[in-house]
């Protein structure tokens, strides 16, 4: 297979190749961290970063890379990303930080982080490796943000913690909050949802039955 | 130099430890500091939080002025700071906690706290109101499922009343253990009573739900049953004589005369330890 050109590799991973909704990989991340908008959006951040460096730094010694440890040096590396990205939460978004929990550390176990290490950056060069981790981390994020926009909206009547439905209740508005919204299944029904309407739209994405 | 040879193998690994092992521990050193103040921070908003006082709008500094943090000898009861050697402004309860010169080992017989030790002194706070302090600020935990639950508890000045709980670390299961985060299960500590009439500590979380008139019944969690334990044994232990209990006593015979109710009265009885 030829290498892709840097343009493919960046932006095929969003629609033609989304490592949620293609490959189904990293779900159980998006069912947790998806009730809020901003939660979603600074894992976002976070996983485009670890991915785009860790690919990135796993091409750079590639040709060093012994076969029979390079998993575990692609591990260290991403794990060291992980730790960095944490530290960095803890220092300066703290709030958010502890909203993500456990999460943060959870990206070394994404399958889309090792899977690009692995499958990608071991045999593609370092700015092509870069771009497909950048790539993949965006599409990991259009359907993060695409839905925790719905749990958020239709679940709290908010977006990005500003309320813009008036709830019902004791707070005298019109809307009724979606329970369901606010507990982890539905990130199912929505990332399903989407996966439908993506292959609707791209049928090639069909598997054979 | 063959790239799966032995010799390669251990370069590669030794130079990637030592690359990965100091970048982050640079960014651990670098941003410790930083890290630390929000930790402070955050406790603060929860000493406020615990006791109702807190709002969003007013710095919290200025919200904290009215919050006094003293050290208290957890055996003898009293507070230490005026003539001890320990600052209470650096001194670190869960370091004291393992440091055997710092912590008592606890007998046997008190099951209901997870840990064989517990710390010698404890920082308490007290808010500062027009006639003597209003609240006392208890910080409190014990083991849940899976890590430990640091909590402070809010009493009122009649020592009794519980005017507010947060639970502001604790690493159990998102959604069931948990919940112990949930503003609206906190809520309902809120004017609940620490001790019955006959002095003992009476408050605990239940097994479903609790009896609303009941003043010493909290909900439940549901799926969180060995969690809830942990509660309700942090309460009945911090509270009773091993914890908090002689210093509550000392407080109730001080200002059993300010008190519109007649003052707590024990169900044990305090020891009589040696005096330092």
């Amino acid at each position: 297979m030829p290498p892709p050109k840097p343009r493919q590799a960046l932006l095929d991973p969003i629609f033609n190749n989304n490592p949620i909704a293609l490959q189904v990989l990293g779900i159980c991340s998006a069912l947790a961290v998806t009730v809020q908008f901003e939660t979603a959006l600074v894992m976002s951040i976070a996983v485009i970063l670890v991915t785009a460096f860790s690919s990135a730094s796993v091409s750079l010694i590639r040709t060093r890379i012994p076969t029979n440890i390079r998993i575990i040096v692609q591990m260290t590396i991403i794990a060291s990303l992980v730790i960095l990205v944490d530290q960095f939460l803890r220092a300066y978004l703290f709030e958010v930080s502890r909203q993500l929990s456990v999460f943060v550390g959870l990206i070394i176990t994404n399958c889309i982080v090792m899977g690009r290490a692995e499958g990608f950056a071991m045999k593609n060069n370092v700015l092509l490796s870069f771009l497909d981790g950048a790539g993949n981390g965006l599409g990991y994020a259009a359907i993060l943000l695409v839905v925790a926009f719905f749990r958020e909206l239709l679940g709290s009547g908010s977006l990005y913690g500003y309320q813009l439905l008036a709830l019902a209740g004791n707070e005298g508005g019109w809307y009724v909050r979606n329970g369901l919204m606010l507990l982890p299944p539905s990130a199912f029904f929505l990332i399903g949802l989407i996966i439908w309407a993506l292959r609707t739209w791209k049928p090639e994405q069909v598997e054979e039955s | 130099m063959q790239r799966d040879s032995i010799s390669n193998t251990f370069t590669v690994a030794i130079g990637l430890c030592v690359v990965c092992s100091i970048i982050v521990s640079t960014a651990a050193v670098v941003l410790q500091p930083v890290q630390e103040e929000n930790r402070v921070r955050y406790r603060r908003r929860n000493i406020l939080i615990a006791a109702g006082m807190y709002d969003p709008t007013i710095p919290l500094e200025e919200s904290f002025e009215r919050i006094e943090t003293r050290l208290v000898d957890l055996e003898t009861g009293e507070f230490v700071d005026e003539h001890e050697r320990i600052d209470p402004a650096t001194y670190d309860p869960r370091r004291a906690a393992r440091d055997p010169a710092l912590s008592v080992e606890l007998p046997d017989r008190v099951e209901e706290f997870q840990f064989d030790r517990r710390e010698r002194y404890a920082l308490v706070h007290l808010v500062e109101g027009p006639d003597g302090w209003e609240q006392i600020i208890l910080p409190v935990y014990n083991r849940g499922l899976w890590s430990t639950l640091y909590a402070f508890l809010a009493l009122d000045a009649d020592l009794v009343t519980v005017r507010g709980i947060t639970f502001y670390e604790q690493e159990e299961t998102p959604g069931l253990g948990g919940e112990v985060e949930n503003p609206d299960w906190q809520a309902q500590w809120e004017g609940k009573k620490a001790f019955d009439e006959a002095g003992n500590v009476a408050l605990r979380v239940l097994r479903g739900e609790a009896d609303p008139d009941d003043p010493h019944q909290i909900d439940g969690l549901a799926g969180a049953t060995i969690t809830a334990r942990g509660v309700s044994g942090m309460v009945r232990f911090w509270l009773g004589e091993h914890g908090f209990g002689p210093f509550l006593q000392r407080l109730a015979e001080e200002h059993a005369d300010q008190l519109a109710t007649s003052p707590l009265e024990f169900a044990w009885q305090p020891n009589p330890s040696p005096r330092p």
